[in-house]
């Protein structure tokens, strides 16, 4: 999914939304059902009426001044619909268990709304969390993120505020994982290029001589073995890949036997024996520009870097130059930075590299699975129970 | 024959757009003395009598009667690759001489490029990339969401070799496999992939969500895709071809994927290869074409040739084939 990184990009070009004409034009059948159009015309309405609590729904027992009885506990969005909302269907969702006030509803009446506001849901890194906003809300308890990566978040802000933050791990570890396979496989096989001479009005013949890589037994290095990493493992195994993995810490060794990987703990190591480096840790101080001109340096000419955790680990200015010198042979990357990257960046000329709009996450299940997986972080958060997910400063 | 010299096998081409590739050339050479079509068509009399072998590169040279009667001590045709649809196998058997295709080489590979073929297409990979690249990025969140893989139901048509391979990727994948075949594997063989056998084809067309066709071009097999088959799919599914164009009834295709009967298709093979510029199938957004990826791989393309040789050598010095291939 497009995300902009913080505030200091709030001012760059917004998604264009203009007369895409193909754009909303073609539902794919599954898309229509689920009610995911985009509705750019739409103007939502503003005033928002209270939920009536049907049977069976549980009472929030709350701070006692936050609502009434019987009301649903309130969470800020960005918006539904539009370019940078809360899809409808996932906005349903949420109405289930709460009442939903928009950035635009809140900004328009902040005396009324910013002590009602308990929980904040975050979509697609929107809406920018910042100490303005956390000093006018109160009685915030919870910052639900959809999604794992919370890079985006000052967490030690949030904390100092009181304020819990939690994530969705369980709901994007399978599909960022198979992220990881698609990408390196249409990388493998030059499945991008392929097409285009498959399409191209000059194509009149398929030359033989026209090759791609081996998948099967070849070497993969995973960095970053986590839930999504030792996912991408698990389904490597599969195709006889041999798998090396870069860790902070190692895994038991009953996980290690179970892909069959083998720990390096020398990342150097794992770079020049690889002929797939995948990168799937977390952006931190420590992971920032982990992948730059030495480490690009280190692996084969002949290997594939493939990024499905963030843009900012890997030194951008140092892989383009890596793959204009065929340093390495080609890479896919689902993250950049910034998300979009400018439309002059040299990354999207180059025939060696693949780039998908952080998609990661973007199926119509897994959406939903992190929205359901943030909805149960809130409930529990605003219920003082044990909260499934909650993400800590370091 | 001269002792000691190496036997003469006959190539259609050396190099260009579909010929052996130049990389392999120094291992033919280490075990025969490379003939190519030309040279033996402008000395058809002596070039011919000594000829024992072919290595048909991507089907070529054509193998008809008049090059069978002008080879008389043609003793094996190896095929670069598993699919002897191109060939008449009876004709060839007719005159005495053994086939032999490369089973063991193609079957990873292919494997993959199903794999890769069926991710591409649920993820939309091919769309997102065009609009990550596009000056405008101008897209809506329905432009770029898929259907999930894990947890979805795969319907394998043809489980030999290689659609086995993909029963066992795809279950790392946390796939639900169905199959359907010829003939029904061994238990222990199902078990290993989870795999359940559809004896009806109807039930696992009902129930997928990918589809893909993993079988041999045989009369039997022929449009075994059409109008009623793609009907009986659910709308959110997704027909993967890697087998042969001609399985599927391309028309019954098009206009399947543009009524939304079937939700996407990725195509590696079509019929023809490759497909007129006009053809309906290339203007599809949800259709993915890729030019007959299968076994294009340095390694792959390789071990082809490998298996090919191991092949000729057998038939040479009257051994069993690793991979005869009989007419049926």
């Amino acid at each position: 999914m497009f995300r902009s990184k913080a505030s200091s990009l709030s001012t760059v070009i917004p998604l264009m939304f203009g007369q895409s004409n193909l754009a909303c034009k073609f539902f794919h059948p599954v898309i229509a059902s689920h009610g995911l159009c985009c509705h750019r015309s739409v103007i939502y309405k503003q005033r928002y009426r209270m939920h009536q609590l049907s049977a069976g729904r549980r009472t929030i027992n709350t701070g006692t001044k936050v609502m009434a009885e019987g009301e649903l506990p309130s969470v800020l969005i960005l918006d539904i619909g539009g370019t940078h909302g809360v899809l409808e269907d996932l906005a349903a969702l949420l109405k289930k268990h709460f009442h939903l006030i928009t950035m635009k509803e809140f900004l328009g009446n902040k005396e009324e709304m910013r002590k009602k506001i308990q929980s904040i849901f975050v979509f697609e890194c929107r809406p920018t969390i910042d100490r303005e906003l956390l000093e006018s809300l109160p009685n915030l308890k919870v910052i639900a993120n959809s999604g794992v990566g919370v890079d985006h978040l000052d967490l030690k802000m949030i904390s100092s505020f009181g304020v819990k933050v939690t994530n969705t791990p369980h709901a994007v570890a399978d599909p960022t994982a198979d992220i990881g396979m698609a990408l390196m496989l249409a990388s493998a096989r030059r499945l991008v290029e392929g097409c285009l001479i498959a399409l191209s009005p000059d194509t009149k013949y398929f030359a033989v001589d026209w090759l791609g890589v081996e998948v099967t037994r070849a070497t993969l290095g995973i960095i970053g073995m986590g839930s999504i990493g030792y996912k991408v493992a698990q389904r490597a195994r599969a195709f006889n890949m041999r798998i090396l993995y870069h860790n902070r810490n190692q895994r038991r060794k009953e996980d290690e036997e179970a892909v069959g990987a083998h720990y390096c703990a020398k990342m150097e190591d794992l770079l020049q024996q690889s002929d797939f480096v995948m990168l799937v840790v977390n952006l931190t101080p420590e992971t920032h520009k982990l992948i730059g001109k030495k480490e690009l340096g280190l692996m084969k000419p002949t290997a594939t870097l493939i990024n499905i955790s963030r843009g900012a680990v890997i030194d951008q200015d140092a892989l383009v130059e890596a793959l204009q010198n065929k340093v390495i042979r080609a890479a896919a990357l689902d993250v950049t930075y910034p998300e979009p990257l400018p439309r002059d960046h040299p990354l999207l000329n180059l025939s060696n590299v693949i780039i998908t709009p952080h998609i990661g996450t973007a199926t119509v299940q897994a959406i939903r699975m992190m929205a359901e997986e943030a909805i149960a972080n809130m409930l529990a958060a605003l219920n003082d129970q044990p909260i499934p997910s909650e993400v800590f400063p370091k | 024959m001269e002792e000691g010299e190496l036997p003469w096998l006959l190539v259609n081409e050396v190099g260009g757009i579909r010929g052996i590739l130049h990389s392999h050339v120094p291992f033919l050479k280490k075990h025969f003395h490379l003939i190519t079509m030309k040279e033996f068509l402008e000395n058809r009399k002596d070039v011919g009598k000594m000829v024992q072998a072919i290595y048909l590169w991507w089907h070529k040279p054509v193998i008809d009667k008049e090059l069978l009667q002008s080879l008389p001590n043609l003793k094996v045709i190896a095929n670069s690759g598993v699919g002897m649809d191109h060939l008449d196998l009876k004709l060839i058997a007719s005159f005495g001489v053994k086939m032999a295709n490369a089973p063991r080489a193609v079957s990873s590979t292919t494997a993959d490029t199903g794999m890769a073929l069926l991710l591409a297409s649920a993820r939309r990979l091919v769309e997102v990339h065009n609009i990550s690249i596009s000056p405008s990025m101008d897209y809506c969140e329905a432009d770029i969401l898929g259907v999930k893989v894990a947890g979805a139901t795969l319907g394998i048509i043809g489980m030999g070799r290689i659609g086995y391979k993909i029963a066992v990727r795809a279950k790392a994948f946390e796939m639900n496999i169905l199959y359907h075949n010829r003939t029904r594997r061994k238990v222990h063989e199902e078990q290993a992939v989870g795999a359940t056998y559809c004896k009806k084809i109807d039930s696992l067309l009902q129930q997928a969500d990918f589809v893909m066709l993993v079988v041999s071009l045989t009369p039997q097999t022929h449009k075994l895709i059409g109008k009623r088959e793609l009907e009986l799919m659910k709308p959110t599914a997704t027909l993967i071809n890697i087998s042969r164009g001609a399985v599927v009834d391309q028309e019954a295709l098009v206009a399947a994927l543009q009524t939304g009967v079937i939700r996407a298709a990725a195509l590696d093979v079509t019929s023809p290869e490759p497909l007129p510029r006009d053809h309906a199938l290339l203007k599809l957004k949800n259709v993915i074409i890729t030019p007959h990826l299968g076994i294009k791989t340095d390694k792959a393309t390789y071990m082809i040739t490998e298996e090919a040789v191991e092949n000729i050598l057998a038939a040479l010095n009257g051994l069993p084939l690793p991979s005869e291939v009989l007419p049926s």
